[in-house]
């Protein structure tokens, strides 16, 4: 039985460098930072006072029917924008009811690793101080109720759930194939893609809508990370702050986005003329099963997933001539996952060209996976990879070679994404330019 | 290389019908109903004030000793996946790592997790301190919580509500170094969890799987949402064991829960080397989508359900007429089950007046991320006992819903179930089970 193959055929991308993907690839290249100063909220006071938000996004400027998503999360509204541009790419028409683009719409799937919403933080912390009787330490619940039930928006409750924006693609697309969303953390695009991938070669479907979008610059996400000591509080300099393989680095910055990709079967792929832009042969998966606050420290897990990716490809580890790395740059991730790709990599670890597109694009949390895998097609398409930016003090333990601070012209023939989120969530995704 | 057939070797659940499965089926037998009113918090200003609360446990009885400190980063969510997951491996009778170290009859590289979590909400109670030191007079300053009052939350907080952390506990006590996923489709996440664990031993990744989901949504900013939503039923809080009524002409609403579902998938294969008890095979599985504008109500035609129960037919190779039962999402929203009835109606055509059809939310609430897996176990008990509990709270059906529903338990073979389920986001899932011959 022959196993179908499958390759992308439209990308999209909102993210804190652009609102599409060659410019996100002009400013990569360019080594530009999408870090700044957080606009969204009042973070002046935090430990952690800037992002890589995304900026003067519309999304009436994406889509004809902008009222439909009206009440979106911010993630629902970049990918809004991410689809569009992807479904154009794709040759996917969503914009007539009766789309004469040869795809059964029962077999159009959706997988993204998606994140929920964010509270209405006026409301959300305004029941919680009306409520809370300090003399008592208790809620008074009766008063947290008033200010709840009087203020809350039903639509904009409901909008934080995390499945909000697969939800929205399938109104924006009218796709009534296999959908699902997935949220390992930092891991959870690059799984959706992995698992989109395996949706199509069982043929359950012949064209997946894939990706993330997520944005947790928000209080509470900002708190969240601050006190797990997460992020970089390199306050003044939100444009090196992200510096992974660094000895500086201390920590990783926060980012929001959007990215898709659209996955199909090459039989579909030739059928409909589409273009097609890379191919997908591998993806691993697999937990750390350690701590739910630290990678395992030898990247066991990490190894295992680069592995099931390769055996999955049928390729070696010598035939991976890019890795886009996790490279968050936080002190545990960079060195642990150096580590792995040692373990996995062996003797050919030191000659393979690895970056961290973190280091300017900052990290997209749920849609990190998709919006580094996108960069990974662009720079086999291009034969030039992106760099890892900020790297001017080497830590003396990383020795890999980490493509720092220059865009290097190689030939990129397989690729290889990885991603390791939060709890031990391990997750490759290998692509290779396409041939007959 | 061809595909593994998967199987179901064990079974877990809690619910508010109790802390096992046997107690659970037991209550459904009875058709016990375990909705009463919130006790969890003061439901002062909730229009409903009813809900499925799971009975009380203490967590530190379901974890090894060196692993009961990890319980002050746990969520209710991540503790009730604890318990039905332990009981799942017990009930398949692996052994695991913290099961007894000694005799460990697993492979932690090949087995796989995969939950269905819902959007965990954190607790109000623990964030009051810190808020209260965020004011100025009298009203919450975004500036002095940056400075002050988040100082005051506890360093570890965001890992408590991580969705993925149930699938990542669990992997930690078990062991579990296979492919592990969480997936955050609301009402849908447990079948849709099921169903990617059955398509991964399928491909033969994992050789076992735990698969299922858990949601604690007893608490006030989970529950806010259902009233505001007017989803939750606000006529019943007098009566809270007629509450639920899915399909009735009476139905006014939901009432929501809490529970934990899991089941241990496994390659067929693997399964009959170990000699392990099979109590249904995994022989069809159907997605898709429901598309509405009005997208906080499911489409009128369940046009989405519809296409997935056809899909989770065609993929089991089966016909209508050899469905054996239904176990449908019947939430008690009358218009959602009016258009489910229309989509089970339209997929079983003439069959679907003589299949019986069995709600369960009249008794177990609307779990949310768990009830696709408790459905799946509750129509697992059915078949290997063969039988038909009683639906409850379905009195005079609503105009439109013709499905074969009664009052009265039914002793028959069940060759074929399926269960489904679907969200206001719009996703949906069916699965076929089979009993084996």
């Amino acid at each position: 039985m022959m196993t179908e193959r499958i390759v992308i055929t439209g990308m999209g991308i909102v993210c804190p460098l652009s609102h599409d993907v060659e410019s996100l690839w002009q400013a990569l290249l360019a080594g530009k930072s999408g870090a700044a100063k957080t606009a969204i909220f009042d973070a002046s006071t935090f430990p952690t006072t800037f992002g890589a938000e995304v900026k003067d996004y519309h999304i009436a400027e994406h889509t004809a029917n902008p009222r439909l998503h009206e009440y979106s999360n911010r993630g629902s509204g970049f990918v809004i924008g991410a689809t569009a541009q992807a479904c154009k790419q794709a040759a996917i028409d969503i914009e007539t009811d009766q789309p004469a683009d040869g795809i059964d719409r029962t077999r159009l799937g959706i997988y993204l690793g998606a994140g929920e919403g964010s509270v209405d933080n006026d409301v959300f912390f305004g029941a919680i101080a009306a409520g809370w009787d300090a003399e008592n330490d208790e809620m008074d619940w009766g008063k947290w109720a008033e200010i709840a039930f009087g203020r809350m928006h039903p639509m904009r409750e409901l909008e934080q759930e995390p499945n909000m924006p697969a939800a929205h693609i399938a109104m924006l697309t009218g796709a009534r194939g296999p959908t699902r969303s997935c949220l390992t953390a930092c891991a959870a695009s690059t799984q959706a893609v992995g698992e989109a991938t395996m949706l199509i070669r069982k043929g359950d479907a012949d064209v997946i809508i894939a990706g993330g979008a997520h944005s947790m610059i928000h209080p509470l996400g900002v708190t969240g990370f601050n006190r797990l000591t997460a992020l970089s509080t390199r306050n003044d300099s939100p444009e090196t702050a992200s510096r992974p393989f660094t000895a500086s680095r201390d920590g990783f910055v926060l980012g929001e986005g959007a990215a898709i990709l659209i996955l199909e079967s090459l039989t579909s792929a030739k059928k409909r003329g589409a273009e097609i832009l890379a191919e997908v042969i591998g993806y691993g998966s697999s937990s750390d099963a350690f701590r739910v606050t630290d990678m395992h420290e030898d990247g066991r897990g990490a190894a295992q997933a680069i592995n099931a990716a390769l055996a999955d490809a049928g390729i070696s580890y010598k035939d991976v001539d890019y890795i886009n790395t996790h490279g968050t740059s936080t002190a545990e991730n960079d060195s642990i996952e150096t580590k792995a790709i040692k373990a996995a990599f062996k003797e050919e670890a030191k000659n393979t060209p690895v970056s961290s597109v973190k280091s300017m694009l900052g990290h997209l949390i749920g849609a990190a996976g998709a919006a580094e895998l996108i960069t990974c097609v662009l720079a086999m398409r291009d034969s030039i990879v992106p760099p890892t930016m900020n790297l001017h003090d080497p830590d003396p333990q990383l020795d890999l070679d980490y493509v720092p601070n220059e865009p290097r012209e190689i030939p990129v023939n397989i690729a290889m994404n990885e991603s390791f989120g939060f709890g031990g969530q391990n997750n490759v995704v290998i692509i290779k330019r396409y041939e007959e | 290389m061809d595909s593994a057939r998967v199987v179901i070797t064990g079974l877990g659940a809690v619910t508010p019908l109790g802390l096992t499965v046997d107690d659970t089926w037991a209550g459904l037998c009875t058709g016990k109903v375990g909705i009463e009113t919130i006790t969890a918090f003061d439901p002062v200003g909730f229009d409903c004030k009813l809900a499925g609360q799971v009975p009380d446990y203490k967590i530190r009885n379901h974890l090894p000793k060196s692993l009961r400190k990890a319980i002050k980063l746990m969520s209710r969510d991540i503790e009730l996946s604890i318990i039905a997951a332990g009981e799942a491996l017990a009930h398949a009778g692996l052994v695991t790592k913290s099961i007894d170290p000694e005799n460990i009859n697993v492979d932690p590289e090949r087995i796989a997790i995969n939950l269905g979590a819902g959007l965990i909400s954190c607790d109000l109670v623990e964030l009051g301190p810190a808020v209260a030191a965020s004011l100025t007079d009298g009203k919450f300053d975004i500036r002095k919580w940056g400075k002050e009052g988040l100082e005051q939350v506890t360093p570890l907080w965001l890992l408590k509500y991580l969705p993925n952390m149930l699938a990542c506990h669990v992997g930690i006590i078990h062991d579990i170094q296979g492919p592990s996923n969480t997936i955050t489709c609301a009402e849908a996440a447990a079948h849709l969890a099921i169903a990617e664990a059955a398509q991964i031993i399928a491909r033969r990744a994992s050789d076992i799987a735990l698969a299922g989901g858990a949601e604690a949504k007893v608490n006030p900013i989970v529950m806010i949402r259902q009233c505001l939503l007017k989803r939750a039923t606000s006529q019943n809080n007098d009566d809270p064991a007629s509450a639920c009524r899915p399909f009735d002409a009476d139905a006014k609403g939901s009432v929501f829960g809490e529970a934990a579902g899991v089941v241990i998938l496994e390659n067929l294969e693997n399964a009959e080397k170990r000699n392990a008890r099979i109590y249904a095979e995994v022989v069809g599985i159907g997605q898709s989508n429901n598309i509405n504008p009005v997208y906080e109500h499911v489409e009128p035609d369940g046009k989405g359900t519809q296409i997935a129960i056809e899909k989770a037919m065609a993929d089991a190779q089966i016909q209508p007429e050899d469905l054996d039962l239904v176990v449908p999402h019947g939430t008690g929203i009358p218009g959602d089950d009016l258009a489910e009835a229309t989509a089970i109606q339209a997929a079983l055509g003439d069959a679907a007046a003589e299949i019986p059809v069995w709600p369960t939310k009249s008794m177990l609430s609307n779990t949310g991320a768990a009830g696709g897996a408790v459905d799946i176990i509750a129509a697992v008990c059915a078949m290997n006992e063969g039988k038909i509990p009683a639906a409850v709270n379905c009195d005079t059906k609503a105009d439109g819903c013709n499905l074969n529903i009664t009052g009265e338990p039914r002793d028959t073979k069940i060759r074929y179930a399926l269960s489904c389920s679907y969200t206001y986001g719009g996703q949906t899932a069916a699965v076929v089970l089979k009993r084996p011959d």
